[in-house]
């Protein structure tokens, strides 16, 4: 009976084996594979032979049912069946000499940007078609159409133009709306106001058959305030999804130890208490406490030592360390959103609320300009009241020619031209500029700080004088090096082979995790590894040792300077910037790099918080900081900066703190960044010069009562080319 | 005069027909990958037969 019941209770299965082993259950679920949207990154296509060639070969893969190369983003989705992996397809693609790479999915979730990008696309047709239409029938009035035609032409025009400006002026007044309820003027107040009074005014002018209507000048003034506006959203919307890339390229995946049983896992299905497997060279996907195993850990990303630590049973490990020698068994303690990792999502958001009290120049525009255009227009409303004694519609004409002229349509413009026309060639450069304010507040910038592992660092080490050793000490160690992934003895065996030096003839190498790696020569034992294991003295350096017949040598390693590096310091130095290198490494490596760049301010054994504090310390002494760095100890310095850049290859955390993302190795760009700031920021301020000049010279006209249609339709289009044309000038 | 009773409508058609057209070319995705369509026109792949 007990039996029966029992059997009831448990869920049907497909596999019997499932309900007596309950883990077999959560392999078959990990394992069993669906149809699925696979993405690769292709960042060497270009050129219609790509198209060919990537299509032709993922579709020759069986259980491949589409592939789609989209160029402009660099990409290629795939729709698979079961058993297809991205690593498999990634192959198929090297074979063909592509370079690429998986991307996750689910990170790439453009599709709102997206709709928001056509609706907005959409909104700039319809009034781009309403613009010609209703300009080719005003053409015909100001050449001198009369009487009977002349309202014709206006009622067509009204015709046209009223459903254009409530469907394309939607943006506006909605924002208008939200800005209003705020008790604020926003510059899309006085842009909804003029909207509305043109219309209005040109309607109950075309009842009355008058002269004027402002029906072209409402169109076109949509029009090129929507462009202002696309033109942000896609310099925004390419910003965003350059940067979902970077994150979607880790796709994060751990593999999990069930019942001895090794399976690959993405993070999100694992739990705190399974055991992963980290094998040598990866990056740890979690944090935990290792279980067996012996190994060395590099920190640098976490706090910026470049010493690898040793790691044994019971150390603490978090995710983002990279595992160098001995593969070792982790129990979780915490994964995915609970990992260290995650958890300066918190501080990320402290940065982003700092970065938004900062006014930029549009609203500092805005906020003069607003009120005046107001005042302006009411004034002259009341003054022409007063002088032609009460004649209403004469007055409302001339304040709503006043609002019209005065409309901010080169205003709107002047910023996005710029910004797209900047972030455009700083694009081509290798630098992603994420946030729109961000060439604003670099222009600002008096002082640089910079990080060293891993930002003017590669934090790859290069042996430092092995032509100095003796050969044969070189060859010996050349040879027990060959066989390791330990970064220090590839560097090793690649500095011998640089150096012409063959490996001398070692037999029985084993490597010990943990300690190093050991061998027979001509009899005797010889070891290369860390000091206490090869009964070596330590260097004060990061430093690898040989011991052969009781005698030991030592090879001391520099970290490899990034590309461009020494350039970028000497030019930001001398454009007159106060460059400082704060490091969390020791004082040797950090003194020898800052002798090396010429940089006079340096503090090694700096701690994370210490970072942000001196950050925060310039800032209170009035000074614009500009951060460079890359790791997670530098994450909260990034967001206290008044600007910040990091690498791609920083953690996801510091890239999300920054505002601007180098994309190559090279940082000689970060100079050029700061020169394409300073040049943006005068342009935009010419711009606001230029579209003012209109208005000066246009507002006495309208005052006065002298403005017509044609004299408003001019000063628009002519300031907002003049405006397009000055932002394209940045070189 | 009376022509106008014709051009008029006329203009506003064939403007109209360029929106329509737009507005298919954006609700069909056309403008998702503008570089890749340029180079696509140029490859042979489906020259002899359409694609399946």
């Amino acid at each position: 009976m007990t039996v029966v019941e029992d059997f009831s209770r448990s869920p049907i299965s497909a596999c019997p084996a499932c309900t007596v082993v309950p883990a077999a259950e959560r392999i078959a679920a990990l394992r069993a594979e669906r149809d699925g949207r696979i993405v690769l990154s292709l960042p060497g296509a270009g050129g219609a032979e790509t198209i060919s060639t990537v299509e032709a070969a993922l579709l020759a893969v069986p259980g491949v049912r589409s592939a789609r190369v989209n160029l402009t983003q660099k990409r290629v989705s795939l729709l698979v069946g079961p058993g297809v992996t991205a690593a498999a397809l990634v192959g198929v693609l090297e074979e063909q000499g592509h370079e690429a790479h998986e991307l996750d999915p689910g990170l790439l979730s453009a599709t709102e940007t997206d709709r928001q990008g056509r609706d907005l696309l959409m909104r700039l047709g319809v009034a781009f078609f309403s613009m010609m239409n209703v300009m080719l029938l005003s053409v015909a009035v100001w050449s001198g159409a009369e009487d009977a035609t002349r309202d014709l032409f206006h009622w067509i025009s009204g015709a046209i133009a009223l459903p254009t400006v409530i469907f394309a002026g939607q943006p506006f007044f909605k924002s208008a709306w939200a800005s209003l309820r705020q008790g604020k003027l926003g510059m899309d107040v006085p842009i909804s106001l003029a909207l509305i009074l043109a219309s209005s005014i040109s309607v109950y002018e075309t009842w009355m058959s008058g002269h004027h209507a402002y029906f072209d000048a409402a169109v076109m003034l949509a029009f090129f305030l929507l462009l202002g506006r696309y033109l942000d959203h896609r310099t925004r919307a390419i910003a965003r999804s350059a940067a979902e890339e970077l994150a979607a390229l880790e796709v994060p995946r751990a593999i999990l130890l069930l019942d001895g049983i090794e399976i690959e896992t993405p993070i999100a299905e694992i739990h705190p208490g399974d055991t992963v497997l980290v094998r040598p060279g990866a990056r740890m996907p979690v944090d935990g406490i290792v279980l067996h195993g012996a190994s060395e850990l590099d920190r640098s990303l976490l706090t910026g030592e470049s010493l690898p630590v040793r790691a044994g049973e019971g150390t603490v490990v978090s995710a983002g360390e990279v595992n160098l020698t001995g593969p070792l068994t982790v129990q979780v303690t915490a994964a995915g959103k609970e990992s260290s990792l995650h958890r300066m999502a918190d501080l990320v958001a402290v940065a982003e609320g700092a970065k938004t009290r900062y006014t930029s120049l549009a609203d500092r525009a805005a906020k003069l300009y607003s009120p005046l255009v107001h005042i302006l227009s009411f004034s002259a409303f009341g003054y022409w009241m007063w002088a032609t004694g009460g004649d209403l519609r004469y007055a409302i004409n001339i304040s709503a020619a006043v609002l019209i002229i005065t409309c901010p349509c080169a205003l709107g413009l002047a910023v996005p031209a710029v910004i797209t026309s900047a972030s455009g060639r700083l694009f081509r450069k290798g630098l992603l500029i994420k946030h729109g304010t961000a060439l604003e507040r670099l222009a600002e910038v008096d002082t640089v700080v910079f990080d060293k592992t891993g930002t003017l660092t590669l934090g790859v080490p290069e042996p430092l004088a092995l032509a100095d050793q003796p050969r044969d000490v070189v060859a010996l160690a050349a040879a027990l090096a060959a066989g390791s992934s330990h970064p220090l003895a590839r560097a090793l065996a690649d500095g011998a082979r640089a150096l012409g030096i063959a490996p001398a003839k070692v037999t029985e190498v084993i490597e010990v995790p943990g300690q190093g790696i050991e061998g027979q020569w001509l009899g005797a034992r010889v070891r290369l590894g860390r000091a206490d294991w090869c009964a070596a003295e330590p260097l004060p350096m990061t430093a690898t040792y040989l011991s052969v017949a009781g005698k030991t040598h030592a090879f001391a390693f520099t970290d490899r300077l990034r590309p461009g590096a020494e350039q970028a310091v000497r030019a930001l130095m001398a454009s007159g910037l106060t460059v400082e290198l704060l490091s969390g490494d020791a004082a040797a490596p950090v003194s020898d790099l800052a002798g090396r760049l010429g940089i006079p301010n340096w503090k090694a054994g700096v701690l994370p918080a210490e970072k942000a504090a001196r950050v925060a310390e310039l800032s209170a002494r009035g000074h614009r900081v500009l951060m460079v760095g890359d790791g997670l100890n530098d994450t909260a310095a990034l967001a206290a900066a008044h600007v910040s850049i990091s690498p791609a290859s920083a953690l996801d955390a510091a890239r999300v703190a920054s505002d601007i993302v180098l994309l190559g190795q090279d940082m000689a760009p970060i100079a050029d960044a700061v020169r394409i700031g300073r040049q943006s920021a005068r342009r935009m301020v010419e711009n606001f010069l230029i579209s003012g000049g209109y208005n000066v010279v246009a507002v006495p006209l309208a005052l006065a009562g002298m403005a017509t249609p044609l004299a408003a339709a001019l000063a628009m289009s002519l300031s907002s080319i003049t405006v397009s044309l000055n932002a394209m000038r940045l070189k | 005069m009376e022509i106008l009773a014709i051009l008029i409508p006329v203009s506003l058609f064939l403007g109209g027909i360029g929106l329509a057209a737009f507005f298919w070319a954006m609700r069909t995705r056309q403008f998702d990958d503008p570089e890749g369509d340029a180079h696509r026109i140029l490859t042979k792949d489906w020259d002899d037969r359409p694609k399946p």
